[in-house]
């Protein structure tokens, strides 16, 4: 216990109170600056409007993948199981390089959306991928089919059971999934560095505060993030939801 | 070995497991600690065991005080129920387990784990993983894990609960063939009346953290120290304030002398035994068990007014005319619980 | 729920399109570019002498926090589900940290903490110990981001198995180190196995952290994923080919590692 504490805490806790202290070094009223300024309140609410959305999508079409690879059979069906991965194998600066590639300047299909809101949620659903597939699968595999056969002997239509029977079943995993996504979109900087061109997400310009010496701002707008990450991450754990692992 | 526990009390929380337990194994004897869940049977033995430790009291094990020591250092053999094999293992390497821990030399060892396949019979699984053996196989597979080291004490945690009621009875036998050929001290945990009659010396009797009765199985079958005792032990019938054996109970025709009055309420033709579930006055149930021609005999109808005579010597208190009836005391319906636990298990 | 056949056709069509389109069309273009000069080419660009060192240092990183975060991870997941050492609730909430930290913040922290201006920065230049700037800084930034895996694999599993085998190897005279080595370690070994990929996939693709505290210099501080953010941010198309002939062998890396989750994953919970 001893010990593992003592990694923790070198390894994480002292770094994280480092930026912390940092943040507010000079007192609460420059840190209050620093957050409120037009760029980082843009910056701020770009991040979360993309976050959200990223989220909502990803939760909509996770749940549907999901769905495809539980309950429905096909050629090949395993290799797209495992596909679904992807994401969380590949670096996320590749992630980045590939959504340039595809609809940056030289896109091969003249779609150019990178340096746009519309690349980077693209970048973010593609790096959120696995979050909701893998939050929902465990739990539609669980899901009980007689509950659905005697919602239907009993008359209820297949829109009727869905949203009465099952929805309510998956929502744990869903929201879980969702909650997972939105962390994650919150934060993320690899896959959007080089897609991002003038967007303002907020990992960015912490990192051209970094780069620009301005440890301060750069500490200021990261305690922000942090906190935005760890009350999504600590109200999911107290609601409960599915241990995903990832 | 013997083994001495001395005044053990054990709480979880708010729950009281053991209540100033005090209990002697004698050497090389088989006592089985029966008892009802909740009874405190289990985790005694895992006090005895080093697998708890008690809030207060002593455990020793021939003379010596163990009470401190980890189970590592008892000596002892312990048996689980859900067999708790090593999954990644072979039968083979299960079983030399302790042995190898000693760091005894390879030949010993193979020596001595042939020796424990040949005597539970498993020598053809040698090779397997438990997960490919049956539930009986396992068992004896942990058994034989358990005997390798030659432990001062052998300890069975409801061994066979996890078995088919066949599988159960098979093992139950080979356990006391086995006792007798090896003799180790041996304590036996169960609910089953039947297997601890069947395979014990010496029986305690456990109910809500107490001992109530320690005796050999005809002690406590024919002299149970109290209704908790004969109750679980097999089956009752209450006539008036006693308890009596269903088979003890005479029924006739005529009010000659201590008798109770009974109404037929049913017959119930089990083969060769007849079975007649009694109405008594006072609205409680009794049972009576009669052989076929004492039935036949008797020429019983469902209806019947009949009159029921417990064996000479047990007394039917004079409450039977006064009864101001109603339900059925909680005593005797907590007899009638254990006699049903008893007869389930 | 009984599903009419073109409901399922159609959910399975828009599944498989959006699968296509969000993760293969990317990976599609870019193995396309990377081998569009020519095999010879592509092989050209991952053995310049930084890429080859970018490779080992991606390597060697990922070689040392793997091992510890393993370490951790098995003794962690221990002191979580066996132990009853007090405090272990707050343990499990703080491991999950690293997954809400944005990367570029790991990297601030750190900057903060070991920088020349740092907390322990002006005792560590004393001693004459870099680490900003050096590798050292990225081990440490990547032991960060990649800790959780491990732990979040074992103690599920540990939890499942309960702890039975090891009473009993316990009473068969067991030491509590035998019990771990002998009993508990072959027992969760899958969980382990599953939770190296994951925590190995992490470290060898960090790139935020040490965006932020690498001196981003071939041959001393320049891994993998750095090296394609260079050759991208560098202008002129002759360097992105190059960017994205290292993309395609981080691609590879990482298929590999996918695999090996494929294999891995399904057997993960096993206690066998």
């Amino acid at each position: 216990m001893g010990i593992a504490t003592l990694y923790l805490s070198v390894i994480v806790l002292i770094p994280l109170a480092a930026v912390v202290a940092k943040a507010f070094s000079q007192g609460l009223s420059p840190f209050w600056d620093a957050v409120t300024n037009p760029l980082a309140l843009k910056a701020i609410g770009v991040t979360l409007a993309v976050s959200v959305l990223v989220a909502g999508i990803g939760a909509v079409m996770g749940t549907l993948v999901a769905w495809v690879l539980v309950r429905d059979e096909f050629p090949g069906q395993r290799f797209v199981n495992a596909l679904i991965d992807l994401p969380f194998a590949l670096p996320t600066i590749v992630a980045g390089l590939t959504l340039l590639a595809l609809y940056g300047p030289d896109s091969p299909f003249g779609l150019h959306l990178a340096y746009t809101r519309a690349a980077v949620v693209v970048a973010l659903l593609f790096v959120t991928l696995p979050f909701v597939v893998r939050s929902v699968q465990p739990v539609l595999i669980e899901l009980d089919r007689e509950v659905e056969e005697a919602a239907a002997s009993l008359g209820a239509s297949n829109a009727v059971t869905f949203r009465r029977i099952v929805l309510p079943a998956l929502r744990p995993g869903i929201m879980s999934g969702a909650a997972l996504a939105f962390a994650r979109s919150v934060g993320e900087i690899g896959a959007l560095i080089l897609v991002v061109g003038k967007v303002q997400i907020a990992s960015i310009v912490i990192f051209a505060d970094i780069e620009s010496d301005a440890p301060s701002a750069a500490a200021s707008l990261s305690v922000v993030l942090l906190a935005i990450s760890l009350i999504v991450l600590f109200a999911l754990r107290w609601f409960g939801g599915p241990r995903g692992g990832h | 070995m013997r083994i001495d526990a001395q005044a053990i009390a054990k709480r979880f929380g708010d729950f009281t497991a053991l209540e100033d337990v005090t209990l002697e194994v004698p050497e090389g004897s088989l006592t089985a600690l029966l008892g009802p869940s909740g009874s405190g049977k289990s985790t005694l033995l895992r006090i005895i065991a080093g697998l708890e430790a008690p809030d207060s009291g002593a455990v020793l094990i021939d003379g010596t005080d163990v009470t401190a020591a980890r189970p590592q250092e008892r000596g002892i053999g312990f048996v689980f129920q859900h067999y708790a094999a090593f999954a990644h293992m072979t039968v083979r390497e299960n079983i030399a387990f302790g042995l190898r821990i000693r760091k005894r030399p390879k030949d010993v060892v193979t020596a001595r784990v042939d020796e424990l396949l040949e005597l539970v019979g498993l020598m053809t699984w040698a090779g397997q993983r438990p997960g490919q053996l049956s539930g009986g196989q396992r068992q004896r597979m942990a058994l034989a894990r358990a005997l390798a080291v030659e432990p001062r004490v052998l300890l069975l945690d409801e061994p066979f609960g996890a078995l088919d009621a066949n599988v159960r009875a098979e093992l139950r036998r080979w356990l006391r063939r086995l006792h007798d050929e090896q003799g180790v001290t041996t304590v036996l945990v169960t609910h089953d009346q039947e297997e601890a009659m069947e395979v014990a010396d010496r029986i305690a009797v456990m109910h809500e953290g107490r001992i109530e009765q320690v005796g050999n199985p005809r002690e406590v079958y024919d002299h149970p120290a109290s209704d908790f005792v004969m109750g679980f032990l097999g089956p009752v019938s209450r006539l008036g304030h006693s308890l009596v054996r269903p088979h003890d109970v005479t029924l006739t025709h005529s009010p000659e002398g201590e008798v109770i009055e009974a109404m037929v309420a049913r017959i119930v033709h089990l083969g060769f035994e007849v079975r007649i579930e009694l109405e008594l006055p006072d609205g409680s149930t009794a049972g009576a068990q009669l052989t076929r021609a004492q039935a036949e005999a008797l020429e019983l109808a469902t209806g019947d007014i009949v009159y029921a005579r417990p064996p000479a010597g047990v007394p039917i208190e004079p409450s039977l005319e006064g009864a101001p009836g109603g339900p059925p005391t909680s005593a005797a319906r907590a007899a009638d619980l254990a006699a049903i636990d008893a007869a389930e298990s | 729920m009984v599903i009419s056949r073109r409901a399922t056709l159609s959910a399975r069509v828009v599944v498989l399109i959006y699968l296509g389109l969000l993760l293969l069309l990317p990976l599609g273009v870019v193995f396309e570019r990377t081998f569009a000069h020519g095999l010879a080419a592509a092989w050209g660009w991952i053995t310049t002498p930084a890429a080859i060192s970018a490779f080992w240092l991606s390597v060697i990183i990922a070689a040392i926090a793997v091992p510890l975060n393993t370490i951790f991870g098995v003794g962690c997941a221990l002191v979580l589900v066996r132990s009853r050492a007090r405090g272990r609730k707050v343990l499990d909430a703080l491991i999950d940290l690293p997954f809400a930290v944005s990367p570029v913040i790991v990297g601030l922290a750190l900057l903060l903490v070991y920088g020349q201006t740092g907390w322990f920065g002006t005792w560590f230049a004393h001693q004459g110990i870099r680490i900003i700037y050096a590798p050292t800084g990225m081990v440490l930034a990547t032991i960060f981001v990649s800790l959780p895996f491990v732990v979040r694999e074992v103690a599920p599993v540990l939890m499942e198995i309960g702890d039975e085998q090891e009473q009993a190897a316990a009473t068969l005279g067991a030491s509590g180190w035998q019990t771990f080595w002998r009993v508990t370690l072959p027992s969760i070994r899958w969980g382990v196995a599953y939770g190296v990929v994951l925590t190995t996939a992490r470290a060898l693709g960090e790139i935020g952290a040490v965006l932020v505290v690498s001196s981003n210099v071939a041959g001393s501080t320049l891994t993998l994923p750095l090296l394609v953010y260079q050759r991208d941010s560098q202008i002129g198309a002759g360097e992105i080919s190059g960017a994205y002939a290292a993309a395609t062998e981080l691609a590879v890396m990482s298929l590999i590692v996918l695999l090996a989750m494929t294999v891995l994953g399904p057997r993960r919970n096993e206690t066998k």
